[in-house]
């Protein structure tokens, strides 16, 4: 298999606008012949089901849970980036290309991010329409804010909720389009698998999550826009529903999955503090703009941060890289904490934390400012530890946010299977090895509001609308498939039950293929996650029957895919030798202990096609060229 | 700590239900409710017995998908607080519990303590939205909105559809989302070539839901955990008079339509 990217030839500028010129048109009489299958409801699925209706196909979108609104974007704090330059502060369009290239290490096609930072400033104007809530200054126009560690100000916000009020702009387009008979919303429907007929998409096969039914559905394409697989690690700051399932089961079917192992770790979360954690929560980044990251200099040291003096601190991240100091890239502050930790230095029961200190920035700007800056973060924090960060320094440790692997597309967010499609996190995205802040929701809403109206009628334009009917037998076949993969599940009745199989798993993607990874131990984590997936199927408890309403039955489905999705970030991660991005090699680093790139040989996007159950995946490689920006080591100090 | 917990057991639409009683032990004051049910779960599930079913995702309070009755109160005993976020040191030993569904005719329980609430989709594919088909935009800072009437709308839009409003309102009245989604939108200049008609279209939906009528009781407001103020009850309520009165015509077609 050849993997063509499709990414227009020319000048980079020109790319997107002579792609969408090149592409065929459906007749506005025969759009609503078409349907099209739009799983998830997210940034990516929900402008993407809204835009297509507006366009008159005819629509279906699938949520599992029980409103399109209450998709894991909503959870989004911080803000969305947009190259308006309306701060006269040096952005631009190229700029934000320049550093979304950049900050993705390398690994990222460059027409992709060109084309995502073009979409960026239509994004803005498609939200203000619908009447988003930015944030605003007095004079009535739109605030910014520098996110990120990002040079100039292009981070658009709405408060600590930016990601809800963007929701919730898709979501009432979508209810818009619902309403005029042009989407038709299944709530609480979970997709099991993708029906594969002649080679090409051609409809899906899902849950009713309260009866228990298995129902197809068929269309003339599907796109899937399930969001991110953070979960496989037990403990993320997804929604304890994300999940990979749909993903997985395309990919087993034979959608290519690309960069698995490109996860993202962000540095600011609340530690674990107990064997009953079920979640972990993100404190948004922009705390690290006036709070100061520190931990004893002493190994041991147990006295309450207050009896520490000054100079027994070490503001490591100040020392380390002095011109960026607190505000060093993801990555980079994340691996930091790892390593003060590793030497027992952590702070917190577990000593898994370190300190993130407002006392200076307190002293400094007075306790109001702060409060008006971060009050609501504060609050939450609060609330989750009991402890005042006004007094006393949070404490942080880093923690799973995002992924930037996924179903590998070409430009038009077509998988390896005709007629599926893939957007948002769900994809292998425009991030590279490593996701700049605010970010993602510049991608799921460039790819759904922005992309797919364009390139699923191109592809629709060349294809019989209604070809194939749920009748056909290969609907039948799934279904039988899916049932008796649930089937097995409801009637191992073992001794442990799904969350305990969870838990151990994420333990083993998190300790094995987290922040940090080693030749050698990732072929012991193979063994572990296989021998853990045996047990699974021998001793799983799924209580209940498949026929009305059971969260275990749906959580163990999640956790039999998330074994198989686990072994293959493991395979991915071993692939790679070298390390990029969030893909830390301990191997490959350079002598003060920062990742090294292999250029030579790595730089390309890794696509795997399955390889059976206990069968060896195997790996296809996207070339990528840099014709605009020049690739160098990233330099932070 | 150790806790008592009655708990509502309903095993679909149709079944009577009844309360059970479970107990929690051990339960670490750092948990939140939802990790202390998460164990008392795993424990159901070790004796062989079905655990209860929630509703819930996100675990940060902003998604709006858990929420139950605990003595009484939605959401529990701290204000502006979700079940998720509130946490097990604000209870105490020996403490007993008492945890029900939300109640409301247009709310029925699909089982334990979870709620269909698709009702409130309903009312907002009712007119909930601006129309601003994908591509038709002006630039963003074509439209000066002024700072006040931002953050007002902002402060409406913290909705997280959640549905305490309706379980504490003796009325079971959808007033205060209703009168959120109403108000964001109003406030601002996007939103007002459609505000009558938005104002009658939902409030029409509303009717037809089953929701009871407010009577200006105030428990919503008090039980919101985004602190949502009756205010925007008022703002709808005007918007709704204001596009039956001079709007009669407008009444008609959108009543027609409803
Ligand atoms: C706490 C947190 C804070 C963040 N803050 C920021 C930020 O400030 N800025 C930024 O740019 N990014 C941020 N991100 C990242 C960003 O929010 C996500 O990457 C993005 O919102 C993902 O959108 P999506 O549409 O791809 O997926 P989601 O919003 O996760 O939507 C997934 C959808 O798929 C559905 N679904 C999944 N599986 C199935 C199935 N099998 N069947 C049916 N339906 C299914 C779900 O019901 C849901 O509707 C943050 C992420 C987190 C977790
Ligand atoms: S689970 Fe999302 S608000 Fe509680």
């Amino acid at each position: 298999m050849v993997l063509d990217s499709k990414i227009p030839s020319g000048p980079i500028e020109q790319a997107w606008d002579s792609a969408k010129f090149n592409m065929k048109l459906v007749n506005p009489a025969n759009k609503r012949k078409y349907s099209v299958i739009v799983v998830g409801s997210g940034l990516a699925g929900g402008s993407a089901a809204a835009s297509l209706g507006e366009l008159g196909y005819n629509v279906k979108c699938f949520c599992f849970q029980d409103s399109p609104r209450r998709a894991h974007s909503i959870a989004a704090q911080g803000g969305i980036n947009a190259a308006k330059n309306y701060q006269n502060d040096g952005d631009s369009i190229y700029r934000l290309f320049y550093d979304t290239v950049k900050g993705g290490d390398f690994r990222a096609r460059e027409g992709n991010v060109y084309r995502l930072a073009q979409n960026s400033v239509h994004i803005i104007d498609q939200c203000v329409a619908q009447g988003v809530p930015f944030a605003r200054e007095y004079s009535g126009l739109l605030a910014n804010r520098s996110f990120g560690g990002a040079q100039v100000s292009r981070t658009f916000y709405a408060k600590g909720q930016t990601g809800q009020q963007l929701l919730l702009g898709a979501y009432q387009a979508l209810e818009a389009q619902i309403d005029a008979g042009r989407v038709k919303m299944y709530p609480r429907t979970e997709m099991l698998d993708l029906v594969v007929v002649d080679g090409k998409a051609r409809g899906i096969v899902t849950r009713d999550l309260v009866t228990g039914k298995l129902e197809s559905h068929a269309a003339d394409a599907v796109i899937l826009a399930t969001g991110g697989y953070g979960n496989v690690y037990y403990l993320s700051t997804n929604a304890k529903g994300s999940n990979c399932t749909a993903i997985w089961r395309a990919h087993k079917r034979g959608a290519l999955f690309g960069n698995p192992c490109f996860t993202q770790i962000h540095p600011t979360c609340i530690p674990v503090s107990g064997d009953y954690q079920s979640k972990l929560t993100l404190m948004s980044e922009s705390l690290r703009n006036d709070g100061r990251i520190w931990v004893p200099k002493q190994v041991g040291d147990k006295r309450n941060p207050s009896a520490i003096p000054e100079n027994e601190r070490d503001y490591y991240l100040e020392r380390r890289y002095p011109s960026f100091g607190n505000l060093v890239p993801r990555d980079v502050a994340s691996r930091a904490a790892k390593a003060v930790c590793d030497e027992g230095r952590g702070v917190g029961e577990t000593g898994l934390g370190v300190y993130l200190d407002f006392g200076a920035s307190i002293q400094r700007l007075g306790k109001s400012t702060i409060e008006e800056r971060y009050g609501n973060l504060f609050d939450m924090y609060a609330r989750i530890t009991g402890e005042n960060p006004y007094e006393t320094p949070m404490r942080i440790y880093p923690a799973i946010h995002y992924t930037m692997g996924g179903l590998w597309v070409d430009y038009e967010l077509q998988s390896t299977i005709p007629g599926l499609f893939v957007a948002g996190e769900a994809n292998f995205s425009d991030h590279g090895a490593n996701r700049l802040g605010a970010s993602a929701l510049m991608q799921g809403l460039s790819d759904g509001y922005f992309i797919l109206p364009y390139t699923i009628g191109n592809y629709l334009a060349s294809t019989k609308p209604g070809a194939v009917t749920t009748d056909h037998p290969a609907f039948s076949q799934v279904t039988k498939e899916v049932a008796d993969m649930q089937n097995r599940l409801l009637s191992i009745k073992g001794k442990r039950t799904v969350t305990s199989f969870h838990r151990e798993l994420g333990k083993i993607i998190w300790d094995y293929c987290g922040m940090s990874r080693q030749g050698d131990s990732l072929k012991v984590a193979i063994q572990k996650v296989r021998a853990l997936r045996e047990e699974f199927w021998r001793d799983v408890n799924v209580p209940g029957s498949g026929d009305d309403l059971n969260q275990q039955l749906e959580v163990a489905t999640r956790v039999a895919d998330f074994f198989e999705l686990g072994e293959l970030m493991c395979i991915d991660a071993l692939d790679r030798n070298e390390s990029c991005g969030g893909h830390f090699r301990e191997e490959y680093q350079t002598e003060e202990g920062e990742a090294m790139r292999n250029d030579e040989e790595y730089s390309y996007v890794a696509a795997w096609e399955y390889g059976g159950y206990n069968g060896q995946p195997k790996l296809y490689k996207e070339p990528l060229n840099f014709n605009y920006v020049h690739p160098s080591q990233r330099s932070y100090k | 700590m150790n806790l008592k917990l009655n708990v509502w057991r309903q095993k679909n639409r149709t079944d009577k239900g009844r309360m059970e009683t479970y107990q929690a032990n051990n339960v670490n004051p750092d948990m939140s409710f939802l990790e202390m049910l998460d164990v008392v779960n795993e424990d159901l599930i070790a004796s062989g017995k079905d655990p209860i079913a929630f509703e819930h995702d996100c675990r940060e309070g902003i998604c709006g998908s858990c929420g139950f009755v605990v003595n009484g109160v939605a959401h529990g005993p701290e204000p502006e607080t979700t079940m998720c976020q509130l946490h097990m040191r604000h209870f105490k030993d020996g403490d007993e519990l008492f945890l029900e569904p939300w109640r409301a005719k247009a709310f029925p329980v699909i089982k334990d303590l979870i709620v269909d609430r698709s009702a409130f989709d309903r009312i907002i594919a009712a007119g909930g939205y601006v129309s601003a088909n994908t591509g038709s935009a002006p630039d963003g800072n074509a439209l000066q909105i002024p700072k006040e009437n931002a953050d007002r709308a902002m402060d409406a839009a913290a909705c997280i559809g959640c549905g305490a409003c309706v379980a504490a309102c003796p009325n079971a009245s959808a007033a205060l989302f209703t009168g959120a989604k109403i108000s964001h939108l109003g406030l601002l200049p996007q939103g007002q070539a459609e505000r009558s008609r938005r104002a009658l279209r939902m409030v029409a939906q509303f009717n037809e839901e089953l929701f009871g009528s407010c009577t200006n009781i105030g428990e919503c407001e008090a039980v919101c955990p985004k602190g949502i103020s009756i205010e925007v009850i008022a703002r709808m309520n005007r918007d709704y008079l204001a596009a039956a009165l001079t709007d009669r015509g407008a009444k008609k077609s959108a009543g027609g339509e409803a």
